[in-house]
């Protein structure tokens, strides 16, 4: 078995595809350090333009929920309709409200 | 680049799923069972089989492999490309191998294997990778007819996987797909280029590679589907999609359309069309080279084995000092 903590470590890799847009998760890569994992993610990840900026992150510094908590968690939110606009009835002069 | 039907690979004693043990893990596998059956996708963190995820990262490390070992035979050719366009083309294709490779290699970890592990068990021998990278490239026309042939072959197996199951491998195989595409066509152009403005030679030189190409990417596909054990269990799971054999005359079928604009015979007599089966017919594949080159003694195994473990030891000086250096930066921050 290899040693592992000769691994150089683990950062999740989100790209801004445009100005204006969300960064975006797009995958992962090993780098010693941050500046290596900027660049890296630069070349293994927008070859062909596909950002115009780069967010590196520790894979061990990311909190996520559990997927066993999935439906404790998110399934609240589905009878509660009267969260969207569409929920709402009113005469058609309104309707560009 | 691509990954060989994994089933070349099912001959592993442990390979066998486990029996279901316990009530608590029998509802689980059934709610995972109605989870592919729904057409959901499962993420890393999700509950999953075991065989499962044995079969993913060995599908999947084969496939990162196949990309790395890919860069070996083109990048044989780099230096010696005939004009500054090629070279740039093929230096870009290249290291998109590479860039595919690392895709897979971060799938594959999501499954809790990590980076060394997978790159140990290529240099042992342990994990393969696609049989058609044991293939010498001779010419500059193999340049050509790899992008056409064996990324071709590539890009139609590759496809299906983007609907698979496993979510970090198909969303890697979207972004590989949607890249491989200028392989394909960079290959093709380079070989009508040679066959429309080049001399006798050149367009022998053309019809040489393809004739030395053309088995072994069909091979590509696997082995028949009747000797495919393995092939059941992973479209039960939605890991493959379509059979080898599916995929395989549906290549032919494409190619040897393309052939006729390209000007090139393939190497097969018993070719022809079938208006029957609205397919091409086609002689016997020779499926003792196929599982000779798997196991070890195709025409360049050793060496490109050989090339990828000095490359890493080679290189592991870089690693460390990189690594030492991150800490010294560290402390210093610290202080």
């Amino acid at each position: 078995m290899s040693d592992v903590k000769k691994e150089w470590p683990l950062w999740e890799v989100f790209v801004r595809s445009k100005a204006g847009l969300d960064h975006k998760h797009c995958g992962s890569l090993h780098a010693a350090d941050p500046q290596m994992a900027i660049q890296l993610a630069r070349d293994v990840y927008t070859r062909r333009q596909e950002g115009t900026s780069v967010w590196v992150v520790r894979s061990d510094q990311i909190v996520a929920s559990d997927p066993a908590d999935k439906a404790a968690y998110f399934d609240p939110m589905a009878d509660k309709v009267y969260r969207h606009p569409t929920f709402y009835e009113l005469p058609k002069s309104l309707d560009h409200m | 680049m691509y990954t060989q039907a994994m089933d070349t690979m099912g001959k592993d004693r442990d390979d066998a799923p486990k029996a279901v043990r316990s009530a608590d893990e029998l509802a689980r596998q059934q709610a995972f069972d109605a989870r592919i059956d729904a057409g959901d996708f499962i993420e890393a963190k999700d509950w999953m089989p075991e065989h499962y995820r044995k079969t993913l990262v060995r599908q999947i490390s084969q496939h990162a492999h196949s990309e790395i070992v890919g860069m070996l035979p083109e990048g044989n050719w780099i230096t010696r490309a005939p004009t500054l366009k090629r070279k740039a083309i093929l230096l870009a294709k290249v290291q998109d191998e590479a860039g595919h490779g690392l895709y897979l290699y971060a799938a594959a970890e999501t499954l809790g294997t990590s980076r060394d592990q997978l790159v140990e068990a290529l240099h042992s021998g342990k994990a393969k990778y696609s049989s058609i990278f044991n293939y010498p490239t001779l010419t500059w026309a193999d340049m050509g007819v790899i992008g056409w042939l064996v990324d071709g072959a590539a890009i139609m197996n590759q496809v299906p996987l983007c609907r698979c199951s496993y979510a970090p491998y198909a969303r890697a195989m979207v972004r590989i797909c949607r890249e491989e595409s200028f392989h394909q066509r960079q290959g093709f152009e380079a070989l009508l280029t040679m066959m429309t403005h080049g001399s006798e030679a050149q367009k022998a030189m053309v019809q040489d590679a393809v004739d030395r190409w053309w088995w072994p990417s069909l091979m590509m596909f696997g082995p028949p589907d009747n000797e495919s054990p393995n092939s059941e269990q992973s479209m039960r799971w939605g890991i493959k999609r379509i059979s080898n054999d599916d995929l395989r005359q549906k290549f032919i079928d494409a190619t040897v359309e393309q052939s006729k604009i390209l000007g090139v015979t393939m190497p097969d007599p018993e070719l022809r069309w079938n208006e029957e089966r609205q397919h091409y017919d086609f002689g016997a594949i020779d499926w003792k080279e196929f599982w000779q080159v798997v196991g070890g003694d195709g025409p360049c195994n050793r060496e490109r084995l050989a090339a990828r473990v000095k490359a890493w030891d080679d290189g592991a000086w870089v690693r460390d000092a990189a690594l030492a250096h991150a800490a010294k930066s560290e402390l210093k921050e610290a202080a």
